[in-house]
């Protein structure tokens, strides 16, 4: 069998595998971090139980109503997306003139309101998602065996991140966004409805946190406490890609997921921890983030 | 939060005044607390108490760096959880008494918190926030992996020993006079700490670093003196915590603790110094009457988080000084 540095070549792409499909994780929650700070200031620490609120809508349009995966992909994120809305529009909206580590608090309660709820109605231990049949089985790639649905994975976060970045950075309604973000006052003075831009950047946001959600479910087991600790490495990632830019924070999403799969074939102990020391290095070399800009 | 916009020529005598009748109600409430310290086992269960006290001292050490230091740390469970296993540790397998297990706790608090403070300051605000999370998750997965912290399973049954050779810690009431002792002397260091000139620089700092950069003061030192002395304190609350209920466990380092930490001190009113022992006493005492209530708990303690910053931000304390007009 064919080695590198002495690891078993099957090994090592299976690992790196892994690691892309984390960073496509990353990539995808950070990426909605970073829209939703954009524009209204706030990091949402309700993120990774919104993820895992895609998760289960996904789970519960099979369970209860029937409703496949594929249009789960579309449907969840919207569900998911409305309840955002409505907590923006009924709390968040409430704390943009206060210091933004309100902000923080406030979707941080959320977020254990949320996993409780879950926790009562679905215990803690996880619910299968089957693959769907298109995706099931894999491919060989004649170095090594890929799922087709973790392939699925990489290909549709990919996509679905630069799409935003295309709506963001190419788009007219990209660009009211990021006006909004440079000075609201003047927007809207413009004639724009900046509040609803706010609202609906909101909804986005958590609609993506969501999405990815529902691409997590067959992989990971469905269950309450998914996402709470993946949201703390993705608050790392976001530190260390700084959230100035819509790129900066899909291509640090990636790759710190690969060092997270490389670490794990390398030195194994590591692999949890890796992130958070890459996170104080680039603290003590570029304090402002690889993307970032001070703010 | 403390913000009494005094005339300052005119009425420099009316203000020393009214500075000494603030501090002779300071001296009065911390009698009081004394005094109710000194009859409470009498009314309420000691190893209820003491657990109580640990927490309080755990908020109140929290609330020198957010309430005064203006500084959000989402961390602070690393401190309180890495002194609680290290002061386990050193009492059971290196058998080590009680003072100088607290004292090993304490120091290694101390330490993480000069590392991770160092780093953790380069940031502002919300960056701030999620560089101590993601340090204290670090140090989560270390007591998941290490080998002398028992992983899931804790360290159990911490011997309690006799406290300076003498005082027998395994007699419930000994142990609750030394656990009183040790929140009473923290917290009055704390108020002191608050009080000193180096406790008002950091409240300039805190309203407007900007201006305190520009009167020449060096911010980012006093910024770590208080993240330090912070995670110190809190490692003093945790070192204690482990000798009182003779376990650390891994949910004294979870991210959970670090946001509870932050509602006892929001609740009670962060900026003032009896607030967040208030706080704390509300949460622990929500804890145990509803601990048979299960996820219930983190329900409702999500929705106090929700009521506490959406309507009730200066917290119990907040509210009652500012009805009182002196700070508390």
């Amino acid at each position: 069998m064919a080695e590198i540095f002495g690891i078993p070549a099957a090994a090592l792409y299976g690992q790196l595998l892994l690691g892309f499909i984390n960073g496509a994780f990353y990539a995808t929650l950070s990426l909605g971090l970073a829209v939703i700070f954009g524009l209204l200031n706030i990091i949402n620490f309700t993120h990774g139980a919104q993820y895992m609120m895609g998760a289960f809508v996904g789970w519960m349009l099979l369970t209860y109503l029937g409703i496949g995966y594929w249009p789960a992909l579309v449907l969840a994120p919207l569900i998911v997306g409305a309840v955002g809305i409505v907590i923006e529009r009924t709390m968040i909206s409430r704390l943009y003139k206060l210091d933004h580590l309100y902000g923080l608090l406030l979707t941080f309660g959320l977020a254990l309101i949320i996993e409780g709820l879950f926790r009562n109605a679905y215990g803690v231990s996880g619910l299968a998602y089957a693959i769907p049949p298109q995706l099931a089985g894999g491919i060989n790639l004649g170095f090594m065996f890929l799922p087709l649905y973790r392939g699925w994975v990489v290909v549709a976060s990919l996509i679905v991140c630069l799409a935003t970045w295309f709506m963001i950075e190419k788009t007219r309604l990209g660009a009211y966004l990021r006006a909004a973000t440079e000075n609201p006052t003047l927007v809207q003075a413009f004639g724009i409805n900046v509040p609803l831009l706010v609202t609906l950047t909101y909804g986005f946001g958590v609609a993506l946190a969501g999405f990815a959600g529902v691409l997590a479910a067959p992989i990971y087991a469905v269950n309450p406490m998914m996402g709470s600790n993946l949201i703390i490495v993705v608050f790392a990632v976001v530190v260390i890609g700084g959230m100035g830019s819509i790129l900066g924070a899909i291509v640090t999403g990636f790759a710190l997921g690969l060092v997270e799969g490389l670490t794990k074939v390398f030195y194994p102990e590591a692999a949890a921890t890796v992130i958070f020391i890459i996170m104080a290095i680039v603290l003590l070399v570029k304090p402002a983030g690889l993307f970032g800009r001070e703010v | 939060m403390s913000a009494e916009a005094e005339p300052v020529a005119p009425a420099g005598t009316a203000l020393a005044e009214r500075t000494a009748r603030g501090k002779r109600v300071h001296v009065m409430i911390f009698l009081g607390l004394a005094a109710i310290l000194l009859v409470a086992p009498g009314l309420l269960y000691p190893f209820f108490l003491m657990k109580l006290l640990c927490f309080a001292l755990f908020a109140s050490a929290f609330n020198l760096l957010l309430g005064y230091g203006g500084l959000l740390s989402f961390g602070h469970a690393a401190y309180f959880g890495m002194a609680s296993y290290v002061s386990a540790h050193a009492a059971k397998v290196w058998g080590f008494s009680p003072e100088l297990a607290i004292l090993t706790g304490v120091l290694t608090a101390a330490g993480l918190g000069l590392v991770f403070g160092a780093l953790a300051i380069r940031r502002q605000g919300i960056y701030f926030a999620m560089v101590t999370l993601a340090f204290a998750q670090m140090i989560y997965f270390f007591a998941l992996q290490a080998p002398f912290t028992g992983g899931e399973d804790g360290i159990q049954a911490v011997p309690r020993g006799y406290m300076f050779g003498v005082l027998d810690l395994s007699n419930t009431m000994t142990l609750y006079y030394v656990v009183a002792t040790i929140f009473l002397l923290g917290m009055l260091l704390i108020y002191r700490i608050v009080h000193s000139p180096f406790g008002q620089v950091l409240k300039a700092i805190r309203d407007n670093e900007a201006r305190a950069v520009s009167l020449g003061y060096r911010t980012d030192h006093y910024k770590l003196a208080v993240f330090v002395l912070s995670a110190t304190l809190s490692g003093l609350a945790g070192a204690t915590k482990a000798i009182v209920v003779q376990l650390a466990s891994l949910t004294d380092v979870y991210w959970g603790m670090s946001g509870e930490v932050v509602l006892m001190t929001l609740l009670g009113g962060m900026g003032t110094i009896f607030g967040p022992m208030v706080g704390a006493a509300i949460i622990i005492t929500m804890q145990n009457y509803l601990a048979s209530l299960g996820a219930w708990v983190t329900v409702v303690q999500g929705v106090v988080f929700v009521i506490a910053v959406l309507m009730f931000r200066e917290g119990i304390v907040g509210v009652l000084a500012k009805w009182l007009r002196r700070s508390l």
